[in-house]
């Protein structure tokens, strides 16, 4: 049995061969993984629904889907990515080779989060294979299903010296960031991630943090509440809540609240319909722990539900839930809700929605739902967020173009696409120059005299690209 | 004390002022006439800090900054402006950009070799993007530090852009606060303390520190030249450059040429006795003189060596023969001295480049660029330039950063722009068409499931081979078809026309 030390001594040797940095090399181990996923598609969607009853449509698109897409991506354009970038140049530099290359960093670790198990392991690895890194994967303990799949199938498709699979809870974690890494990539929780920045100083680590917050949902002006309300329930009730983007809160005014309840009550009933325990479209909590820290969210607030409420222990089940008469000191106000509880806060304003807004920290997300566009952009103006979606929830996740990250609190980096290939990169800026022109390289040399620092001046000043050339 | 400093800059940026672009136009043009109206203070500084001549000041630090400013104001309204990415399906009708946003409050922490590059060049790319930002100039170049102090306030918004001068606890107590982002210059060991005091914010950092930059000289390159870029690269600022070329590497049978060379270089820059010419600089001060000095211990050099503790003065100074396991090649030098490794051959000079930290900068010089190219692709570093030293440092469309030890994160032109922004992701959606967003709704069954996967698929076009080679094929035999029948047309109905057009030509004669 390997220890954790020797598995990251084995595949920094096997990096420092060189075997990941043919594009060869990454194209059969980004087509491995995609066989993977789809040969064991079936397991996956009952690991998930063993971990967390993930309804298969839900699993297959947030889970397989979305991975297969960005594999395809990934696999589709990772050459060109690979390619040296070339920049444009000044006059004393006109005759050089200068170039970008993009380069693998080395030995890189991605931990994994309970939430979307698949997705936030293997998204990330496919741009850290792409890159040409070797990788340590940890998926998280608390999906235990999927944490032993994953063990299972990596080594089974993946090349067993550059890519390993790490497993355990809070203790093996911390023991394995003892270890030197060249990029650390973690999703999760705050508290943890400062451990690990921690953690990562002592070695100068760089690091991708992919955190959470509480995504705020802003409701004003004129809007069409029954699409809203579709569209909202569908984003916060995808995994019973349990999304780093889903919208966390509601901000709207009075008057808003009193028609967007029912609309959400109409919009639970078509998608649950009346008795959401029964539906099979429904996920549950992950853990006995998290459903009593969620249960107790709900006693400790002081709003008032209006909409479910019912929960049940043994099965890790909490209705859809809305609760209105929230204010800002509430405990449902206090941390990341992360489950499927929406409170309702009203605002008189605009300005006081944007104003509340920003007294919270930097969230991952940030939504606006308006068929006004100016109540779109001022808030899109004056708020900071990782991201931003108007009219809708998550979506704006599932395109590859954007990157995908958060802001302050809520994390540093970003990835998917083009971006996860970049996040495990290094760019190193290379400079090719011949030997003539010496005459010209003999202005900057000493003894210095006026006349020589007037030429460099005008030789190196980023206007000489001029057309003339 | 700082901690008032912060809680105004913040305040300052949450007003909103720094978001109008003309509002940073005004504040860069502000800073380019600092730069031109005081250059001979600046360099009367730097005089009394480091001995800095006064035309390596302008070409070192000054042209560098400048040309930063001068890029900033004619690219900003680009930079600034959202960036269009591609789309899938469902979003085919929406709105989807990147929209690059300032971070907030960020924290320049400078070094003090150069004092005004370092602090200057990342805080323009800090206006450029609408942050407010602290600068905290390093103490160790006091003339520069409260020149600094006293300018900046006189032609920036003073609220927005405070410095903050003092020393180690100064730093410390102002590592405690809050910040947006921290951009810190200088030693790895120190970097650590900054990232790990950043942490507690979960703050990100941009991390410039250094590391030893070998210098490889292949034996079939012109030596004269490679050694005479060489030198001025060593020697400039008496070789507290973080991207100085800090060891050389070479084959045995030219170490002697590369030594005479340099000896020759020497001579022509500065003269037979160094420490007379206005062009040498000096040690920053006495801790880093004796700490460089102590790093020649038991070891003579082949050329120079003398020193004088009371002018901080160092003779650039080259030692041959220079064993792996010295203390020379311990440590970053950073000071005028020159060690000379012997190695075998090119893969044995790759072998010692890898077994060390990732360097800052590399040198190759090598006139075989087969050979180069290898060399770059098998070794790692921030930077490399090939057949001279530093120049890749000059050119703003390269990012300039470290990787590893020496460094995370990088900046100059738009990359500093970049660094200090947030970018956000943006999907600007309609309530409209709501008929499509149906699919994705549970109860769920498989059609529905279908359809969903199909609007979020992604690549939109396929870009595979495959389906380029058939879209190829079938534009070639499509516009050949085209040109047949236009072909049969014009024979079919052009014939009489023609015949027309010739009986009417002949008529004419």
């Amino acid at each position: 049995m390997e220890t954790q030390s020797q598995v990251v001594d084995r595949l920094r040797s096997a990096f420092h061969s060189g075997i990941t940095i043919p594009e060869q090399f990454r194209r059969t181990q980004l087509t491995k993984l995609m066989s993977m996923i789809k040969d064991n598609e079936e397991q996956i969607l009952n690991a998930l629904h063993k971990d967390l009853a993930k309804p298969k449509f839900e699993a297959i698109l947030s889970e397989v889907d979305i991975v297969i897409n960005d594999l395809h991506y990934a696999i589709a354009n990772f050459r060109s990515w690979m390619q040296p970038e070339y920049v444009s140049k000044n006059l004393a530099t006109k005759l050089d080779d200068c170039f970008i290359r993009r380069e693998p960093l080395g030995v890189v670790l991605i931990i994994g989060a309970w939430n979307y198990p698949l997705q936030l392991l293997i998204l990330p690895m496919v741009g850290a294979i792409a890159a040409g890194n070797c990788v340590v994967i940890k998926p998280s303990e608390v999906s235990a299903a999927t944490d032993s799949l994953i063990a299972e199938l990596i080594p089974k498709y993946l090349s067993q010296d550059c890519y390993a699979v790490v497993r355990g809870g809070a203790e093996e974690t911390k023991a394995l960031l003892q270890n030197r890494f060249d990029h650390i990539f973690y999703t999760g929780s705050q508290t943890v991630a400062r451990s690990i920045l921690q953690a990562a100083s002592v070695h100068l680590t760089p690091v991708t943090l992919e955190l959470g917050g509480k995504c705020p949902c802003f409701i004003y002006g004129r809007v069409n509440i029954a699409a809203a309300a579709h569209r909202l329930v569908w984003a916060k009730f995808f995994n019973a809540g349990q999304s780093c983007v889903a919208p966390d809160y509601v901000l709207c005014s009075p008057a808003t609240k009193d028609v967007l309840v029912p609309a959400l009550r109409e919009a639970l009933e078509d998608f649950y319909g009346k008795e959401p325990e029964t539906c099979p479209d429904l996920s549950r909590i992950v853990s006995p722990r998290h459903w009593m820290r969620l249960m107790e969210l709900l006693k400790r607030s002081s709003g008032k539900i209006v909409v479910g409420g019912e929960s049940n222990q043994e099965d890790k089940y909490i209705a859809p839930t809305v609760v209105v008469d929230v204010f800002e000191d509430d405990a449902l106000m206090k941390e990341e809700i992360f489950g499927p509880i929406l409170p309702i806060i009203t605002v008189d304003s605009l300005e006081k929605g944007i104003d509340f807004i920003n007294r919270q920290e930097k969230p991952l997300a940030l939504y606006v739902f308006s068929d006004e566009s100016s109540v779109i952009n001022t808030v899109l103006e004056r708020t900071s967020s990782g991201g931003f979606c108007s009219n809708d929830g998550i979506v704006h996740m599932t395109l590859p173009g954007l990157p995908f990250g958060g802001v302050g609190a809520s994390g540093w980096g970003s990835y998917h696409g083009r971006w996860s290939f970049e996040a495990f990169s290094h760019r190193r800026a290379c400079m090719m120059r011949g030997w003539a022109l010496e005459r010209i390289n003999s202005l900057r040399y000493p003894p210095y005299r006026d006349d020589k620092l007037s030429w460099l001046r005008w030789t190196t000043s980023a206007k000489s690209s001029c057309s003339l050339m | 004390m700082e901690r008032q400093v912060v809680q105004r800059a913040r305040e300052a940026y949450l007003s909103g002022r720094t978001r109008p672009l003309e509002f940073r136009l005004q504040q860069l043009h502000a800073l380019q006439r600092m730069i031109t109206e005081k250059e001979t203070e600046i360099s009367t500084a730097l005089k009394q800090d480091i001995n800095r001549s006064q035309y390596d000041t302008p070409l070192l630090e000054l042209v560098g900054i400048e040309n930063e400013i001068k890029l900033a104001i004619e690219k900003l309204a680009e930079w600034a402006a959202p960036r269009s990415v591609e789309r899938n399906l469902l979003t085919i009708s929406d709105e989807v950009y990147v929209q690059p946003e300032p971070l907030g409050v960020v924290l320049i922490i400078g070094a003090w070799n150069y004092p005004w590059a370092v602090t200057l060049q990342p805080l323009v790319g800090a206006i450029a993007a609408g942050n407010a930002a602290v600068v905290k100039p390093s103490e160790l170049s006091e003339y520069s530090s409260l020149l600094l102090r006293a300018l900046l306030p006189r032609y920036l918004d003073k609220d927005l852009y405070p410095v903050v001068t003092g020393g180690v606890s100064e730093t410390q107590e102002l590592l405690r606060l809050r910040f947006d982002h921290v951009f810190y210059t200088g030693s790895s060991t120190v970097g650590k303390l900054v990232m790990e005091a950043a942490a507690r914010h979960l703050t990100p950092v941009t991390l410039e520190l250094g590391g030893k930059s070998p210098c490889y000289i292949d034996k079939n390159c012109d030596i004269r030249i490679a050694c005479r870029r060489i030198t001025w690269g060593k020697f400039v600022n008496c070789g507290q450059t973080c991207i100085a070329p800090d060891y050389i590497l070479c084959e045995p049978c030219i170490q002697g040429q590369v030594v005479e060379c340099i000896r020759q270089t020497l001579l022509e820059f500065y003269g037979a006795d160094p420490k007379c010419s206005p062009d040498y600089g000096r040690i920053i001060n006495q801790r880093h003189f004796s700490r460089v000095m102590s790093l020649m211990e038991g070891y003579t050099p082949v050329v120079g060596g003398q020193s004088d503790a009371s002018q901080c003065y160092i003779a650039p100074t080259v030692l041959k023969d220079v064993p792996p396991h010295s203390r020379l090649m311990q440590e970053e030098i950073f000071g005028p001295l020159l060690p000379i490794v012997t190695v075998s051959d090119m893969d044995d000079a790759i072998r010692f480049i890898n077994e060390r930290e990732k360097p800052l900068a590399m040198y190759i010089f090598c006139s075989d660029k087969k050979a180069t190219k290898r060399m770059i692709e098998e070794t790692t570093s921030g930077g490399v330039t090939v057949n001279d030293v530093m120049m890749h440092y000059t050119l703003s469309s390269l990012p300039f950063g470290g990787v590893g030890q020496s460094g995370m994160g990088c900046y100059h032109g738009k990359h500093t722009f970049d660094q200090l922004s947030h970018h956000r992701a943006c999907l600007v959606r309609s309530l409209g068409m709501e008929s499509v967003n149906l699919a994705r709704y549970p109860p769920q069954d498989r059609r529905r499931a279908r359809r969903v996967r199909m609007a979020l698929k992604s690549p939109l076009i396929d870009m595979s081979k495959r389906t380029f080679i058939w879209a190829v094929t079938a534009t070639v035999i499509g516009f050949g078809l085209f040109i047949t029948l236009l072909v049969i047309l014009l024979i079919a109905a052009g014939l009489n026309c023609t015949c027309w057009y010739w009986r009417g030509f002949y008529n004419y004669f």
